[in-house]
């Protein structure tokens, strides 16, 4: 149990990457801008990836009626997300030094595993959401008002992954760093689990 | 992904460049085998999107302003006020650059720009500035390459046709400021057939601090010679400067044939470290002068003029060992020094020779006191105990040298219009090109520093006739670039040239273009006016002048309704560009303003006045076209009679 309880430490701790680094990022590509603006997306808020980004992405939204990209403190996610990441680290790490000692089973590993899987899941549906409310609830007064071929209100969603052409812009929405170390981290708790796992069988 | 792409691309594109770089040495090799027709076209196209490998920064001559070009495409870049309104940006218009164009003699609103020189560190061109002097009221300016305008306007005192300038020494330690027309140092009354021994020709010196900033250290009062061009020593000779003098006749009239008589004038050859000491010892005298100091600041976005009425002389026969003349056959024009210090080259514009002193020579003939009598108390050096070589049967006319860097000197000769390539110690003439037409200055990027990029040469010409589609009498000057990388020249590409190009500065695009500014901050504005907010516009009375603080942003001007103004008042426009993107200016125009429009960078804050003369409602709006929604971008101020009650108020959607 000692290399199982190693690994869920390191996997649970690799979740604070998510403090030190974006998650996500949104690129806008477009032929005036052909350095894409862009931003990137914090548990704990959004930044421009050059420092004016956020303005001049607000700026050229105005045009289709788009809110402002909005602050920390406008939205509750940026406050939650924080406590819920720094929690699922702490626990794993408990969980990951009562493995090392051998005070409880390998399958508590997969239960944080499953909740963190939950959690995921709710998040990255709660992102979509923002996204969908962003690129849909549109000023009624827009300068631009465009329509698709029902006569129904373009919808301007950015992806919640991969490349989309909206308009005169191309987005491009993929994870970043602090993504990739969450991502790493939950299949070292995976692996801490089948490692657990077999040296339990194995005794018996 | 991107990164990911981007990499992929990179790989590409070097094997790309690995291959370009390939075919490049084929055909040159074909080339040399002169078999090959030239792929001219191959080796100065710039394919869209990509950038030219220097910056070229050539002198607009009497339009007052400095050129910016790319090159091998020849592509013109920029035009940068220096000293002449600019109605397209409102330089020289606006309230806060109108103190850039002060002088003593008030506000002048036209300049002769001459010689653009770039600041050097160790010998070496540093971009960090351009300087360039003006002829007519003689001024330096200096430009910043961060944000390629005019920073600072120093006027120079006591000095009539400021043509030996606006040379930098190799540390940038100095700019100097010389006198091509002598005249009474001070400024007096005096009969002009008077001027012999009478007038003088005073050199400045203008020190430069680190952060650019000009501050004249002292004048050296010469005999009243003609001035004509100079350049600093480098290397060995660093702490010299060397001038061209013309009419040592000291003729006042009929100059054209009697300031020619003299078989050879003189290379004044000035130790200018010595003066430096002297006058940091307390040498020289203090006299009386009236000049302006125009300094342009980023913050606030304002020039203030400052009139400053002292400035320290020194008689050069004070300073033991400071000032030699050496004889230079046929009124020299151009006075160069090659990358090593050792040559410094007089083009006697008269004659088919160039005169090449060495110096080392100097030293040696200075030691020996090899001097062949003096003028005005100053040595004069024995003609043969300077002299390096001549360089024979160059051409005709020979005005201007640069180098290579690899021991090979190009001068231009206007009369018989030609860049002629010779060789340093030897002499010996080893190509000529023709140039179209009647060729002046010529530019190497870094051709007169200790390091020269010696892949290109231009010509500028002054004569243009026939190389382009005729334009009526009045043509475009022209300009020829030659690719000067293998044995003989080649001539690549005709294009035309702003004004009247006199000498241009270039520099490898690499050592500029990284700070480049895209934006100034918002807040780093602190101009008086500025509202950096739509929160802080506002209009204020006080009396008859009324202060419009405005904001502009895509796509509105807040406020954009004003009413009560009243005919006889002076409103003053103060229009701040809210945006932070790279390249989103706004315009402002206001209808029937006696003065330019304003073009205004994201982050500056620009002013203009206008004085209504008529009751009504009177529209202004952007002239630059900033996006989709520009032509929306306008509003209307409401000029009542004199005598009205109408409340002043401003709004922007109706609130």
């Amino acid at each position: 149990m000692k290399i199982s309880g190693t690994i869920m430490i390191l996997g649970s701790a690799l979740l604070l990457g998510l403090f030190f680094y974006p998650l996500w990022n949104i690129r806008l590509e477009a032929p005036q801008y052909p350095d894409p603006l862009g931003m990137d997306i914090y548990i704990a808020g959004i930044e421009g990836e050059e420092e004016f980004d956020i303005q001049n992405i607000d700026g050229v939204n105005h045009y289709i009626g788009m809110k402002k990209i909005p602050k920390p403190e406008e939205m509750w996610e940026f406050n939650v997300f924080p406590i819920v990441i720094g929690s699922m680290a702490g626990l794993g790490i408990l969980l990951g030094f009562l493995g090392f000692f051998g005070k409880i089973s390998p399958h508590w590993f997969m239960g944080w595993l499953v909740l963190m899987i939950i959690l995921g899941i709710l998040g990255m549906y709660d992102f979509n959401n923002w996204l969908l409310d962003y690129g849909t609830d549109l000023d009624p007064k827009a300068i631009i008002k465009l329509t698709d071929a029902e006569g129904n209100p373009l919808n301007y969603k950015p992806p919640l992954l991969g490349s989309e052409k909206i308009l005169n812009f191309t987005a491009h929405s993929y994870p970043r760093t602090g993504a990739y170390m969450m991502f790493i981290g939950m299949f070292l708790t995976l692996i801490a689990w089948f490692a657990g796992f077999r040296t339990v069988k194995t005794k018996k | 992904m991107k990164q990911l792409n981007s990499i992929l691309f990179l790989f590409l594109l070097s094997i790309l460049m690995v291959s370009c770089g390939e075919d490049d040495a084929k055909s040159r090799d074909s080339r040399s085998g002169g078999a090959m027709a030239s792929n001219a076209a191959e080796r100065v196209y710039v394919a869209p999107g990509e950038h030219d490998e220097f910056y070229a920064f050539l002198s607009g001559g009497y339009s007052g302003n400095l050129t910016v070009y790319g090159l091998p495409s020849g592509r013109m870049l920029k035009e940068i006020p220096v000293f002449s309104q600019f109605p397209t940006s409102g330089y020289g218009y606006s309230e806060e650059t109108k103190p850039m164009l002060n002088t003593s003699f008030g506000f002048v609103p036209w300049g002769d720009a001459h010689h653009p020189d770039i600041s050097q560190t160790n010998g070496e061109t540093d971009g960090r500035w351009v300087f360039i002097n003006e002829n007519n009221t003689p001024r330096i300016a200096r430009i910043s390459l961060e944000t390629f305008e005019t920073e600072e306007i120093i006027e120079i005192p006591h000095s009539a046709g400021n043509h030996s300038s606006s040379f930098v020494t190799e540390n940038t330690e100095y700019v100097v400021a010389g006198t091509r027309f002598s005249v009474p140092y001070p400024q007096e009354d005096i009969a002009i057939s008077e001027m012999k021994g009478n007038f003088k020709g005073p050199l400045t010196f203008i020190a430069i601090d680190d952060e650019g900033r000009m501050k004249i250290d002292f004048q050296l009062k010469m005999p009243g010679f003609n001035y004509d061009l100079s350049h600093p020593g480098r290397g060995d000779s660093h702490g010299w400067f060397f001038f061209t003098t013309y009419n040592t006749e000291e003729a006042h009239t009929l100059q054209e044939v009697n300031a020619s008589q003299n078989d050879k004038d003189f290379i004044a050859a000035v130790n200018w470290k010595k003066i430096q000491e002297y006058v940091a010892n307390g040498g020289g005298q203090e006299i009386d002068a009236q000049y302006a100091h125009n300094v342009y600041d980023h913050e606030t976005h304002t020039a203030t003029s400052t009139m400053m009425n002292k400035v320290l002389t020194v008689d050069p026969r004070d300073v033991e060992g400071a000032v030699y003349f050496m004889p230079t056959p046929k009124s020299p024009h151009g006075c160069d020094v090659d990358p090593s210090g050792e040559y410094i080259v007089g083009n006697g514009k008269l004659s088919t020779d160039l005169t090449v002193h060495s110096f080392s020579k100097m030293l040696k003939a200075i030691e020996n006191k090899d001097f062949d009598g003096d003028a005005y108390g100053i040595p004069i050096l024995n003609f043969e105990s300077t002299l390096a070589g001549t360089v024979k049967e160059g051409g005709l006319g020979p005005l201007h040298t640069e180098f290579d860097g690899e021991g090979n000197a190009y001068t231009t000769f206007f009369i018989s219009s030609e860049v002629v390539k010779w060789k340093l110690g030897t002499w010996e003439v080893l190509d000529r090109q023709p140039s179209y037409y009647s060729v002046g200055h010529l530019m190497i990027p870094g051709g007169n520093s200790r390091k020269p990029e010696g892949k290109y040469l231009i010509s500028m010409n002054k004569i243009t006739k026939d190389r382009y589609l005729p334009t009526g009498p009045e043509l475009e000057h022209s300009a020829q670039l030659y690719d000067i990388s293998g044995d003989k020249m080649e001539l690549l590409l005709d294009f035309p040239t702003h004004g009247e190009p006199h000498y241009a500065a270039g520099i490898s695009a690499d050592r500029v273009k990284a700070n480049s500014r895209k934006i100034y901050r918002l807040d780093e504005n602190k101009h008086e006016f500025a509202a950096t907010s739509e929160d802080a516009t506002k209009v204020v009375r006080q009396g008859n002048e009324v202060h419009v603080y405005m904001t502009t942003v895509r796509s509105h001007f807040a406020p954009d309704n004003i009413e009560g103004i009243k005919v006889g008042d002076k409103v003053f426009f103060h229009v701040t560009n809210l945006e932070q993107d790279f390249d989103v200016p706004h315009g402002f125009a206001m209808i029937g303003a006696n003065t330019s429009e304003l073009l205004i960078m994201p982050g500056q804050t620009k002013t203009i006045t206008w004085e209504p003369k008529k009751a009504g409602v009177w529209p202004f709006y952007c002239t630059d076209f900033c996006s989709a929604l520009h032509q929306e971008m306008q509003g209307y101020v409401r000029v009542s009679g004199k005598n009205s009650n109408t409340p002043l108020t401003w709004t922007l959607d109706g609130e």
